[in-house]
């Protein structure tokens, strides 16, 4: 089966399905492929909100915004970049709305915006906190008027190079069939996700979160930027991670320790907060979220889903209880280095979203940013892939085959269980490269990992089925996840100073 | 705590051993633990992904958010083809919010909406796009055109908002296969995830589309019916 177009866009996430629009818009013959369903993506987590200097409640200005950003960053961002994004934000609030995102509003007629961490404002623009949700279902909802081809549950498997080394289209795994397919395209658009699942179940994020993108991009041979920077949240749910989101904290609550005791600052930067979290939980304490003097109306109307997981996961109300909490990886600011038009250093192939690093969150991201990222640099990422491949014209993959990494584990032992092994290496990151590191807890966790890569046809699948295997795509996954690991510590030892998330010792 | 899951060849019966858990937490348990080839799709856990619907003992839940209990029988979804175990193909349920044209007919720009207009349709715009709604369906059991409740939650979601300006036709798009099928039986409120009713979308749908001129062609459709005015025409 061969398909053939000017853009390939991977993820159907806010980030890919804007970057789609944006091609579409620019003219290119655009389809998008997801291992999901478009909607189902990490976007649709993000609670908080998005940044833009409005200024709708209480002063602020896109200077400000800027500055917060790059402090937070530690020094580690690109400045240019930065501007370009805090300038950028409020015609992206602009655009959002004018497509009918149903944002919170004041009675005077404005979007209603709320203080995030590490801000100097009250800057985040939100939807309750199902803000990712209605922003991400709005822009899909904009790509079926686009008339943008999706095809869902299929999986990359790899990026497809012509001797030139221009990116030629991808090869993919169709899920439901088990069939391997060629995509050509004149170019890529990588839209695939973080890597926060390397830490398995220490994460807030969606299972899908492996860093199928970044490794697949990295066996390409397209370049990796600052991987050691994982941001960890300091309000997950102890049991589940689950995340309690930092509107909470936004909205007045507290930090609390076993004796009922305030010890830090709860809107300081997630890298402060989460250290100083972790250090109260390793003298002993267990840490809570306390929420309840907001009151029921204010929980109910602006923290919802907050009051659903905790009651779900925890067996708390937090209306009427604490909710106990420790610091879970949430965001990875790390991914394919790209440059401003989003181009990584693989012609033909560009990037946008969580994979990508356009270098606007540095060594610590801001809440608000992300989804500010997505819809700012979609935007570019669409536009210069379309642009890209109009000015190449077709490239035609010279030597294609459907062999790929599937044949392989085929011939795996399947001696030893994966999924243990993927528990274990992400119990073991999160103590060993996690929030707080040592050269030696770095040196093991790599000498682990290669350990296993290089024992990795004694695990295996023994899921035979050609139709919707799971086990296949989960191992193959976990095979990227091993790849992303590889490349996190050996960026964590190769940065020797403390910066920003990435705090050794 | 045992549960059987529906597989390809019937009914499988599991034992698990977590307590007061998720159906999520011990369906992930027995696919690395007991079953390596059991087939369901999940992704936050925090019911907001809409990726793991499915029924249990016969009502749809979302696996992530129902807490298992002995006895419990997990089966996919219905009215839509099983891909395998408890993986359903939902490309159809979705192919109808295009079907329904559910977007903004145009960019809305100047935009001037408060508090209380944002009220409107704060929860249609909730949905997760899950399909439980379309599986306890009993219209579109029958109809495979029926557009179906999540597509129509989402065009009243825009038809109620103040930046549509053409809400006439809105309203013309969804006259064929769409409000007047309903049977405002309520099953899809009843299993929706995020509390959202359709079936009060859909008479929502039906009044503004009566504002506008459109008739319930079943109404109309009597022989020798009867006119606007409730005399009979000739």
């Amino acid at each position: 089966m061969k398909n053939r177009y000017d853009v390939l866009v991977v993820g159907a996430g806010g980030a890919g399905l804007t970057a789609a629009l944006n091609a579409k818009e620019s003219g290119a013959n655009v389809i998008v492929l997801t291992k999901e369903y478009p909607t189902r993506s990490q976007t649709c987590m993000a609670q908080g909100g998005i940044n833009a200097a409005l200024g709708n409640a209480g002063e602020d200005s896109v200077e400000d915004h800027i500055a917060n950003t790059l402090k937070s960053a530690h020094g580690e961002a690109d400045p240019e970049a930065i501007s370009f994004m805090c300038e950028s934000a409020p015609k992206a609030i602009e655009w959002l709305d004018s497509i009918g995102v149903c944002f919170s509003r004041t009675e005077d007629a404005k979007v209603a915006q709320r203080a995030l961490g590490g801000a100097s404002a009250s800057r985040a623009c939100y939807a309750q906190d199902y803000t990712g949700l209605k922003i991400l279902h709005t822009v899909y909802d904009r790509c079926l008027e686009a008339d943008i081809e999706i095809q869902n549950e299929k999986y990359l498997l790899e990026i497809l190079k012509n001797s030139s080394d221009g990116v030629c289209g991808a090869k993919i795994l169709d899920i439901r069939s088990g069939e391997v397919e060629i995509y050509e395209a004149n170019a890529v658009i990588l839209a695939s996700g973080g890597y926060s699942r390397i830490y398995d179940k220490n994460s807030t994020n969606s299972t899908a979160s492996t860093g199928d993108g970044i490794a697949t991009a990295a066996r390409a041979g397209a370049e990796l930027i600052d991987m050691e920077f994982v941001q960890f949240h300091p309000t997950g749910l102890k049991s589940c991670s689950i995340l309690i989101s930092e509107s909470a904290r936004g909205e007045g609550g507290y930090i609390l320790n076993s004796k009922g005791e305030r010890f830090t600052k709860e809107l300081a930067p997630r890298d402060v907060l989460s250290r100083a979290i972790d250090a109260e939980i390793k003298k002993g304490e267990e840490v809570f979220l306390d929420i309840r003097h907001l009151g029921e109306k204010l929980i109910n109307e602006g923290l919802p889903q907050e009051r659903k997981l905790a009651k779900l996961y925890e067996n708390v109300d937090p209306v009427y209880e604490l909710m106990p909490i420790k610091p879970v990886a949430h965001y990875t600011m790390g991914g394919i280095k790209v440059d401003r038009q989003s181009a990584t250093s693989l012609k033909g192939l560009f990037a946008c979203g969580e994979c990508a690093n356009h270098r606007v969150h540095g060594a610590n991201r801001l809440g608000g940013n992300s989804l500010l990222e997505i819809v700012v640099f979609g935007k570019v990422a669409g536009e210069n892939a379309a642009l890209y491949a109009k000015q190449n014209g077709q490239t035609e993959c010279l030597e294609v085959d459907t062999s790929s990494v599937i044949d392989e584990i085929k011939g795996y032992e399947n001696v030893l269980d994966f999924y243990a092994k993927r528990e274990h290496l992400g119990d073991l990151f999160y103590k060993n490269v996690g929030i707080v590191r040592t050269k030696q807890e770095l040196e093991f966790a790599l000498r682990e990992v290669q350990d296993i890569k290089a024992n990795i046809s004694k695990l295996g699948v023994s899921d035979t089925s050609k139709v919707y295997n799971t086990n296949l795509v989960e191992f193959i996954e976990f095979k990227n996840s091993l790849d992303v690991c590889e490349v996190v510590v050996k960026s964590a030892l190769a940065r020797e100073v403390s910066c920003g998330a990435h705090y050794i010792v | 705590m045992k549960i059987s899951v529906k597989k390809e060849n019937g009914f499988v019966e599991y034992e698990s051993s977590l307590v007061d858990a998720t159906l999520l937490e011990v369906l992930n348990d027995i696919k690395q633990t007991k079953d390596n080839s059991l087939a369901f799709s999940s992704g936050c856990r925090s019911s907001v992904c809409g990726s793991c619907s499915m029924r249990v003992n016969e009502v749809e839940v979302l696996a992530c958010s129902y807490k298992i209990q002995d006895g419990d029988r997990v089966e996919p979804l219905k009215n839509m083809e099983v891909v395998r175990d408890l993986v359903v193909d939902m490309d159809k349920a979705y192919s109808f919010n295009k079907k329904a044209k559910a977007w903004l007919s145009k960019l809305a720009l100047n935009n001037a909406l408060d508090a209380s207009d944002a009220k409107i349709n704060e929860v249609q715009s909730d949905c997760i796009l899950c399909s439980s709604c379309y599986s306890a369906c009993p219209v579109y059991a029958v109809n495979g055109d029926f557009l179906g409740p999540f597509a129509l939650t989402r065009i009243w979601k825009y038809a109620s908002d103040k930046r549509e300006d053409d809400v006439q036709t809105k309203m013309s798009d969804v006259q064929t296969n769409g409000i007047w099928d309903c049977t405002l039986c309520d099953n899809c409120t009843v299993v929706c995830p995020q509390n959202i009713s359709s079936k009060a979308d859909i008479e929502m749908l039906r009044m503004k589309s009566a504002q506008f001129g459109f008739m319930d062609p079943n109404f109309g459709s009597f022989d020798g019916g009867f006119g606007f005015d409730g005399s009979p025409s000739f």
